[in-house]
């Protein structure tokens, strides 16, 4: 039934949340003390020493972003090791077997990029070591990463050296004070929910039809608190948060949302304070929240009035609304504001499937992840919006007639050349994957619509991929070799490229003396900006993607009319 | 007296000559430094290939025509951006062929090393060599005077024809080549090569030739090219997109799409805002030495103000008329005004102006008989003797008190009081006698020229600080700082405090703008972010700041300053304004695309446009023409009021940015209109 209570429920909830949440985390990015330094300090100590880090040794940008890339490469190529030989490694109860290799490429980037694209089946993919070391692993640490390297690009906006900080010391102080702890009590709360947390592997039951059903359980608990508090979308199960198991009940499915959106949005308020200007965020949150507002009512009225589709099927007059591929729990309220939260956040989990949306209402995830800054995942969105801030502010600053300066900084050549190429890869992965597979044989295959709603496939697909999403339209096939290589590469490239250029902005951005504001300088603290701010995200956004939407999802709802 | 080489904006010549550069720069190998206009000019040259072959472009021959009309209008596009540019560059010229004119090889008086003297040709001076310039030469070419001294007409320069005065020594010692000595006779010693020279510099200025793109070009040009390249990916995986859809796009259509989308109303109009920008300073009488100086006057936090010259007069100017011993003001003021009557100096005159501004009245035969006491140094007072045998007279204080000691009269009291109450505000007191009698004390005062309190009220509304400098003491310093609402100010300043205020301001990320004219400023106008020298400055003053007025006006720092935030406003309005024009655009050649296979595509269609082929023609007109309709404001620059960033922002967003969203569907909605009644 129609109902925005959840929506505004959630970001109310959120909000209360932001203030202490972000306050943490500043906290912990800016080693302020705090009273759990009892309890955190001698664990970090204790895995400084034992990994050799010396957290007092401060990094410029370069240094910062190879240990990051360092880090990243290790874990992918351990992942990738592990998935390949699983099938021969303990803690296997269901007898899986070992992962073919361009699909383990192919998991092992999804789950080190945050994106957590699946293409392996889920529960019978991967074993439950797979599950734990490779899965659960990367989702932390992966989260991690983006929360680290986001706390430099912050520091290199606020400070006055060059240098960003430490990498390890900061990747070990989140995981320890931030991810693990949440992570801990989340787990506890969807255990009581009933969500299961064992080794005991398959359950074989009399169905009530005489017949036996085999059902998987496993650690998944754990696996379900990390999955969206750090962004990352995996499912235990190829169901994903649609699956019983995983998101049992209206409140779970409540508390999946709100970790979804608890970091990056806390992130944008220790943002505020990292860059000693609470105005300035408090502008891009409201920016950032007016957006996905309009979205998620958007896609929940679409799915609750989907109109011309359901009236062919001689079913009109239904009060009941899309409830193809929804789960009857969630409902068509809950279903579509889950898809928006879990496509603004980039987190990719599901609780219905997309592709069986009405062509609107599915479109709006699509727009989502191809704009990539509606708050985005765990310290990438957070770098994707300075991106698009530091875009806004030289496109429109020239106009007050100064050299476009952002917090103080003047915004030259050489950090605009960066930016240029950072706002080109996102389009230039989605669009250029997509032409290439539906040019291709190979690629078409993966297909299994015809026409707009196939195009719509083929785009979701490259767009959850380059915005490190995860999520699907669950009709496409997307383990083909060609597939696995072409979305593990741009989940990659998606990934890395903006980072590092980002980080590199804020190598070059920490050498300037920031200028103190005067009447004379633009201003990014009020509600000018922040209407700037959404007209560059979606003008950009629209120019870039608008031929692509109109094809895809556009088209397929004017075929029905 | 101002701007006298202004230049007719459209001369016909300007125009003609730009006509034909504009066929000129379409060659590739020149035309690639604009990748913008370069991508429609490879565009241009697709659509011509569809025109004579069209099966190998996705046409057939019966789009023939609409190629070769897409060909013509792409075409168009190339030539209007040309045609800016080259306007621009065309008005540039014409300001330096006046400049060349003055150039003339002369005559040269060159001083040998054993005295004697000898004719050569001005080209073939070198720097150090010694020139005699005597009543009627032209200063062969630039130096510094080494001996003697003249009256030199500058208006070959400066376009001021009232002489000055320059001497060697000191801080009018450099003349300028292409100048004329009026009386007297100086030695000159050449102080740069042939070719170097300042005329030459500002020729090379003004005529573009050398013009480097400054640093927000280059920045602004990168992200336009890589708006173009996002575009280019839009439109080259528009095509396999669209045909998995089976609709099906000729390569000329997504040219012009891909024409329509790129921004080519900034991309043709950028180089044409910098040389009109740079054009705008020197109409102003500033040359400047770059583009980024004239970037850097926009970006100005604070400004450093010499007191003297720039804020105030520099001389005494009388405020108030203040009574001692007693008597009663309007005495006073009456007898002051007496002692002024014949005083002409400014002083003087100023004393009579406030008086009868305080309506006193002086009988008009009081001047019958009476003899004029002229100010001497040995006296320092001046007066008259009336006919009816009263002395008045007015004069420094300790001459005064001298004097009414001798005459063996009374100094009241508060006349030591009222004497330092003056003093200590900086002002300088001067006493009225009348006999032996003290009335007293007129209040001269320096005086802040008009309307630089408007300007500093407008200086900090756009956010810059002014800082005055003075070698006054700090209580004079702090009256006039008030008075003219200057935030801060540097009293008994010596040389190095303008250089270390300079770097204390750069230090918090300010950029620092001055004005000097002394050898002594050389390290300060160098160290500066914008250095203006006054053209009457020395030599080493020139070279070191980065801009020169010919008139030597300080206050016009204020005016560059404007003129660069002008600069910058008009490439981020322009920019905005393409732009946003591109969603309009999208409108219209969206649905004119997918129009045969979804015609129900039409409710995007919110122009109505008449029919699909129609669309995508209006659409790229109006991408075309708007580049000339826009030249006027490239040219002229965005209208700049000094106000708050925010106030401007908003100004600019409302006409520039909702007006690009709005007029491009206005636009292509009229031209689709008169396409569709010719057809």
């Amino acid at each position: 039934m129609y109902s925005n209570i959840e929506l505004f429920t959630m970001i109310l909830v959120i909000v209360l949340l932001t203030k202490p949440f972000g306050t943490y985390m500043y906290k912990i990015f800016e080693y302020k003390p705090m009273k759990l330094d009892k309890v955190f300090l001698p664990v970090e100590n204790f895995i400084y020493k034992l990994s050799g880090i010396n957290a007092q040794e401060e990094m410029g940008w370069k240094k910062y972003a190879l240990s990051f890339l360092l880090v990243n490469t290790v874990m992918m190529i351990i992942g990738y090791i592990i998935l390949r030989i699983q099938g021969f490694l303990p803690l296997n109860p269901t007898g899986v077997k070992n992962m073919e290799s361009s699909l383990a490429f192919n998991t092992a980037i999804s789950f080190t990029t945050n994106t957590n694209l699946q293409h392996y089946a889920g529960e019978n993919g991967v074993t439950f070591l797979s599950q734990m070391i490779v899965i659960v692993f990367l989702m932390f640490t992966s989260a991690a990463s983006g929360l680290v390297t986001a706390a430099a690009i912050m520091r290199g906006l606020s400070r006055k050296t060059k240098l960003l900080g430490n990498f390890y010391a900061d990747f070990v102080r989140v995981t320890v004070r931030l991810l693990l702890p949440i992570s801990m009590v989340i787990t506890l709360i969807l255990v009581w929910q009933g969500v299961p947390q064992t080794f005991a592997g398959k359950i074989v039951v009399d169905t009530l039809e005489g017949g036996k059903q085999t059902i998987i359980t496993g650690p998944v608990a754990v696996l379900e608190s990390i999955k969206h508090l750090g962004t990352n979308g995996g499912g235990f199960f190829g169901a994903n948060s649609s699956h019983p198991f995983e998101n049992p009940t209206w409140l779970t499915n409540m508390i999946e949302m709100l970790l979804m959106m608890l970091l990056p949005a806390s992130l944008i308020y220790t943002y505020g304070l990292m860059i000693n200007n609470k105005k300035h965020a408090l502008v891009l949150y409201i920016s950032l929240f007016v957006i996905f507002i309009l979205l998620a009512v958007g896609a929940i009225y679409t799915e609750s009035h989907p109109g011309v589709a359901y009236s062919k099927l001689h079913i009109d007059g239904t009060p009941y609304g899309n409830y193809e591929g929804k789960e009857i729990r969630f409902g068509v309220s809950q279903s579509p504001l889950f898809a928006t939260v879990t496509t603004a956040f980039t987190t990719g989990s599901v609780d219905s499937m997309h592709d069986s949306y009405t062509p609107l209402g599915g479109a709006v995830p699509l727009i989502l992840i191809m704009l990539n800054t509606i708050f985005g995942g765990d310290g990438v969105g957070l770098q994707n919006i300075i991106m698009y801030t530091i875009l806004t502010v030289f496109l429109t600053g020239l106009m007050v007639g100064r050299t476009p300066e952002y917090l103080g900084r003047k915004i030259e050549t050489k950090e605009i050349k960066l930016i240029a190429i950072a706002i080109l890869v996102h389009p230039f992965l989605i669009l250029f994957s997509s032409a290439l597979t539906v040019m291709l044989k190979v690629g078409v295959s993966s297909v299994t619509n015809p026409l707009y709603h196939g195009l719509t496939q083929v785009l979701y697909e490259f767009s959850s991929a380059a915005a490190n999403n995860g999520s699907e339209f669950a009709g496409f096939i997307g383990n083909t070799v060609f597939m696995n290589i072409m979305t593990g590469l741009v989940m990659f490239f998606g990934r890395y490229i903006t980072i590092i250029l980002m980080l590199a902005v804020a190598g070059s951005m920490a050498e300037k003396i920031p200028a103190p504001p005067s009447p004379g300088t633009f201003r990014t603290d009020n509600a000018l900006f922040g209407a700037i701010f959404i007209a560059i995200v979606v003008i950009v956004g629209a120019l870039t993607f608008f031929p692509a939407i109109i094809l895809g999802p556009i088209s397929e709802f004017l075929s029905m009319t | 007296m101002k701007r006298k080489r202004e230049i007719k904006t459209m001369s016909r010549e300007i125009v003609l000559g730009a006509i034909k550069n504009s066929f000129v720069k379409l060659n590739p190998l020149k035309m690639y430094k604009n990748p913008v206009m370069f991508v429609v000019e490879v565009g241009m040259f697709i659509t011509l290939l569809a025109t004579i072959f069209p099966t190998y472009f996705g046409s057939t021959y019966d789009e023939v025509g609409y190629n070769a009309l897409i060909t013509f209008i792409l075409f168009i596009t190339v030539l209007f951006a040309n045609f800016a540019e080259a306007l621009a560059e065309g008005k540039g010229k014409a300001q330096a062929d006046t400049l060349k004119k003055t150039k003339k090889e002369t005559m040269a008086k060159l001083i040998k090393s054993d005295g004697s003297i000898k004719m050569v040709k001005s080209s073939e001076l070198k720097k150090g060599d010694i020139v005699l310039c005597e009543a009627g030469d032209i200063i062969p070419a630039d130096g510094e005077i080494i001996e003697g001294l003249a009256a030199i007409d500058e208006s070959a320069i400066t376009g001021e024809s009232a002489p000055v005065i320059k001497e060697a020594g000191g801080d009018f010692s450099s003349v300028t080549g292409g100048t004329k000595v009026i009386s007297d006779s100086i030695k000159v010693q050449v102080t740069v090569d042939e070719g170097e020279s300042f005329l030459d510099r500002m020729i090379k200025m003004v005529e573009g030739a050398k013009r480097q793109k400054s640093p927000n070009e280059i920045a602004l040009t990168t992200v336009l090219v890589s708006l173009t390249i996002i575009f280019i990916i839009v439109v080259m995986t528009l095509y396999p997109m669209a045909k998995f859809v089976h609709v099906r796009i000729s390569a000329t259509t997504l040219i012009a799409l891909l024409v329509c989308l790129i921004p080519t109303t900034i991309g043709g109009l950028l180089s044409a805002i910098g040389i009109a920008g740079m054009d705008r300073v020197t109409r102003f009488n500033v040359i400047a030495m770059s583009g980024k100086a004239v970037e850097a006057a926009g970006d100005i936090d604070t400004m450093l103000l010499d007191k003297t010259g720039t804020i105030t007069f520099g001389n005494r100017l009388a405020a108030d008329f203040i009574p001692v011993g007693g008597h009663k003001k309007e005495e006073v003021t009456y007898y002051a005004l007496v002692s002024s009557l014949k005083d002409l100096t400014p002083e003087g005159r100023s004393i009579v102006d406030l008086a009868k501004k305080m309506g006193v009245k002086v009988p008009e035969d009081i001047l019958d008989g009476a003899v004029v006491i002229e100010f001497t140094a040995e006296t320092r007072m001046s007066g008259l003797n009336l006919k009816d045998g009263t002395i008045v007279r007015k004069g420094s204080y300790d001459k005064v008190k001298e004097y009414i000691k001798e005459q063996g009269g009374e100094i009241p009291e508060d006349l030591d009081k009222e004497v330092e109450k003056i003093s200590l505000l900086g002002g300088t007191p001067l006493v009225v006698v009348k006999d032996k009698e003290v009335l007293g004390v007129i209040y001269l005062k320096d005086t802040i020229k008009p309307g630089m309190k408007e300007r500093f009220k407008q200086l900090r509304a756009m956010g810059i600080k002014t800082i005055m400098v003075t070698g006054d003491n700090p209580l004079t310093a702090k009256t006039i700082a008030e008075e003219a609402g200057v935030d801060e100010f540097i009293a008994e300043s010596k040389p190095e405090d303008k250089i270390n205020v300079i770097k204390r301001e750069q230090a918090a990320g300010r950029l620092v703008a001055m004005t000097g004219d002394g050898t002594n400023d050389a390290p300060a106008l160098a160290q500066a972010d914008v250095g203006l020298a006054m053209n009457s400055g020395t030599m080493a003053a020139k070279e070191a700041a980065n801009m020169v007025d010919l008139d030597s006006d300080p206050t016009k720092i204020i005016e560059v300053v404007a003129i660069g935030k002008q600069l910058l406003m008009t490439r981020g309005a322009l920019t905005t304004f393409s732009i946003a024009n591109d969603v309009a655009k999208y409108f219209a050649i969206l649905p004119a695309i997918m129009s045969d296979t979804l015609p129900s595509i039409k409710v995007l269609d919110i122009m109505k446009l008449s029919s699909p082929t129609n669309a995508i023609l209006s659409a790229l007109i109006f991408n075309a023409i708007i580049i000339p309709i826009l030249i006027p404001i490239a040219m002229r620059g965005v209208k700049y009021r000094p106000m708050s960033a925010n106030a401007l922002l908003a100004r600019n967003l409302l006409i520039y940015g909702l007006g690009g969203l709005i007029a491009p569907f206005v636009g292509i909605k009229l031209i689709d209109l008169i396409i569709s009644s010719i057809f």
